[in-house]
């Protein structure tokens, strides 16, 4: 077990340093360098920069120097010293603005997953016990329906309709009164009040999905004969199913989380900025739209390392679970 | 092999047909249609066992109700393509401040007269009262003002495929200045109904020229993946690997940020293109090295390299005809993410602009809830086309893949 999860960690590595690699590739992209763009942006608001400032920071992001050379004191600077560089829109440090975003996309991620398994897990449990029956073919319709509609409009239509008809808006994350305020119990409370409609909105592309596979799953279970022999033995239906299919057909939740998780945090992204959540979204549409790129450049970094590590985590939770995974090849799928 | 035993089929849709790869040399030719005798359930045509691959392929296809209603859907979705400048009745950027925001609009087919009642389809002009202090207007049907409608009436002029110049529309009102919103207008007092119409040229072409990228992109890489295997193709794999573990949105938003603000709207179109293929490929790429390592083995493959075939007639003549189909499902499952992906760019104001007009585009309209709230239709129209049009790509996709297979079961 130690020896996969050192393999699977090692694996990582390769992955991380071309998330790296490419969010750098994304900072480079626009035209000029963030020296110019910083002293532009300064002298739009008459303010002079010294010569010697500008000398300092191009020393410290090497901008003089080629590719590679830039790319070395960027990373060094976030490994050694969490300095992401400067977000020249805010003149603030970059780790000053993302930290508090990022935690509250992957909280918004993780318990979307959780809901999207609760919910796939009910439904695809139903409709496979099910077959064939109204129920059944009423959720495959609504399955599709949620595959195909896209998550902002399903967002957009959920706002529009808490504004029709109850008079309010759902946008944000918190009321007003602990937008600010420093963490508290009422806070969080507060906070799970406002998150319903994203996660909802956010869980049912992943639905869509999760419950066909269930379904299909579970379908492959309940006509095996250790089934038909617990029925024989006059076990409960209901008890039945809970106990022995349904606990086979759960791993491939758990070993998909891999892929869901990238399509959720980038449900989170799109969702955010419609519903304008304090989360990465609509400052990284922001920091787009300003080319403020170390901004930008480190909210993909992190948000790819931090779907990475989810992924991992996943990893090792399925190997602890299901000892049929065989830890020497695993990985290689 | 198995069939000769199996008693003659009447009906057209074969349950179980023959297995393995002994419909697909039949196709070709090599072996003889032994059991032809006794199907006589169809008039003309081949019967199951002389049946080639694609028409096995048709028959499954065609019990799949939801598949052959999106496929007939699609085929009207993609023949407004073709021909959005005839079918539209109004220029996209037609706008008309007198009708800004003009709800939908009814057709009256019998028009009530002194004489009594005539046919004389008509649409029924629009009187507002502006409110003072919000500038928000309120429209209220003017039953006096009858503007006739019809088919085949002039309009603006359009060159349709760059060959002739025309001024005829499908449909339209017969006096081109008169207002027909039949879906409403939007805040510019454009007709929705002609914008959705060319939106969806944009939007359904952005899905397949993406796709054509990705599908080269896919075949290449996954081909040689699976040819040549090694670590040419744990390379690859990786890279697949690397590409769906990052979260695709921001990655696409990134790059879609980055693209030269200078660029025409048809540079950014293909940039847009490229990008979203440039992730596109791997479910591609998948599939097709999928398929190579399990044709590899097949029996009948073997045996055209023992019959001393050469490598590029065993993939071209043998192994090609037996993926295409897979491909093909395949790429109908690729069409609705690009399309979505389109959308949602275009939605955050980073893919195609104005006077571009996409499905995304028109969506981003929509962003401002408390103007939703009194005109839906903005939302609504284009949200629909989405919706239904991704619905019918899915459906159909979901056949085509099952149809591929027409030896299971």
């Amino acid at each position: 077990m130690l020896t996969y999860i050192a393999r699977r960690v090692l694996m990582m590595i390769p992955t991380l340093f071309l998330i790296s690699l490419a969010s750098f590739f994304i900072i480079q992209l626009p035209p000029g360098d963030f020296l110019s763009t910083y002293a532009a942006g300064m002298s739009a608001q008459n303010a002079e920069v010294a010569q010697e400032t500008l000398e300092a920071l191009e020393q410290r992001y090497g901008l003089d120097q080629p590719f590679y050379v830039q790319y070395w004191y960027w990373i060094s600077n976030i490994v050694c010293c969490g300095d992401f560089g400067q977000s020249f829109e805010w003149n603030r440090p970059v780790s000053s603005l993302i930290w508090d975003r990022l935690t509250l996309t992957m909280l918004l991620a993780i318990v979307s997953t959780l809901f999207t398994w609760f919910v796939a897990f009910l439904i695809g449990t139903y409709t496979a016990v099910r077959q064939y029956s109204v129920g059944d073919y009423f959720w495959t319709f609504v399955g599709f329906i949620g595959l195909a509609t896209p998550n902002f409009l399903l967002a957009l239509v959920l706002m529009w309709i808490s504004f029709r008809y109850f008079g309010q808006s759902v946008g944000g994350l918190f009321s007003p009164e602990y937008e600010s305020a420093p963490w508290s119990i009422g806070k969080a409370v507060d906070l799970f009040q406002h998150m319903w409609i994203p996660v909802v909105v956010i869980a049912t592309a992943g639905a869509a999905s999760t419950i066909r596979v269930m379904r299909a799953n579970l379908l492959d279970e309940l006509h095996r004969p250790y089934t038909t022999t617990a029925r024989a033995k006059g076990m409960q239906e209901w008890r039945l199913i809970a106990k022995y299919p349904v606990r086979l057909a759960l791993n491939p939740f758990i070993s998909t989380v891999g892929w869901t998780l990238p399509t959720l945090v980038s449900g989170e992204i799109i969702v955010s900025v419609v519903l304008n959540l304090p989360t990465t979204g609509p400052l990284l549409l922001r920091s787009l739209e300003s080319q403020d790129m170390y901004l930008a450049g480190s909210f993909i970094l992190m948000l790819g390392v931090l779907t990475l590590i989810g992924t991992l985590l996943s990893d090792i939770l399925l190997a602890w679970l299901d000892p049929r995974i065989q830890y020497e090849k695993a990985g290689s799928r | 092999m198995t069939h000769v035993d199996s008693p003659p089929l009447t009906g057209p849709e074969p349950e179980q047909p023959a297995t393995g790869g002994t419909a697909a040399t039949g196709a070709t030719g090599a072996e003889p249609a032994v059991d032809n005798t006794g199907s006589g359930g169809r008039k003309k045509g081949p019967s199951v066992y002389t049946a080639s691959q694609w028409r096995l392929m048709w028959w499954r296809f065609r019990k799949h109700k939801l598949a052959m209603a999106g496929a007939i859907f699609l085929i009207v979705i993609y023949l407004m393509v073709i021909f959005a400048e005839f079918l539209a009745p109004f220029h996209p950027s037609d706008h008309n401040g007198a009708y800004q925001h003009a709800p939908p609009q009814r057709i009256h087919l019998f028009e009530e007269t002194d004489d009594g009642t005539r046919f004389n389809p008509h649409v029924k002009g629009y009187a507002y009262e502006e409110d003072e202090e919000t500038w928000r207007r309120t429209y209220v049907t003017d039953e006096e003002q009858i503007h006739p409608v019809g088919f085949f009436v002039r309009g603006h002029e359009y060159t349709l495929f760059g060959l002739f110049t025309t001024d005829i529309h499908l449909f339209g009102p017969k006096d081109p200045d008169a207002p027909m919103y039949l879906v409403g207008a939007d805040r510019m007092g454009r007709d929705i109904l002609s914008r959705v119409i060319y939106g969806t040229r944009i939007s359904m072409s952005v899905g397949l020229v993406g796709v054509t990228l990705a599908l080269v992109l896919g075949v290449v890489l996954g081909g040689v993946s699976g040819y040549f295997g090694g670590w040419i193709d744990s390379a690859v794999q990786r890279t697949i690997e690397f590409v769906r573990s990052v979260p695709e949105i921001p990655l696409w938003m990134a790059l879609t940020a980055a693209l030269p603000r200078s660029w025409s709207q048809i540079q950014v179109y293909f940039g847009i293109t490229v990008i979203l293929s440039i992730i596109g490929w791997t479910t591609l790429a998948r599939v097709v090295r999928g398929r190579f390592f399990s044709l590899r083995e097949e029996d009948f493959v073997t045996a055209a390299v023992l019959d001393g075939v050469s490598k590029r007639r065993v993939i071209f003549r043998h192994m090609m005809p037996s993926f295409t189909s897979h491909i093909i499902a395949a790429v109908t499952l690729a069409i609705p993410a690009m399309i979505l992906a389109e959308t949602a760019l275009s939605f955050l104001g980073l893919g195609l602009q104005e006077p571009t007009v996409s499905w995304g585009v028109l969506l981003r309209e929509a962003q401002n809830i408390p103007s939703i709230a009194h005109t839906p239709w903005v939302l609504v129209v284009p949200g629909l086309a989405v919706i239904t049009t991704v619905l019918a790509l899915n459906f159909v996709g979901d056949g085509l893949r099952d149809a591929a297979d027409p030896y299971n079961r």
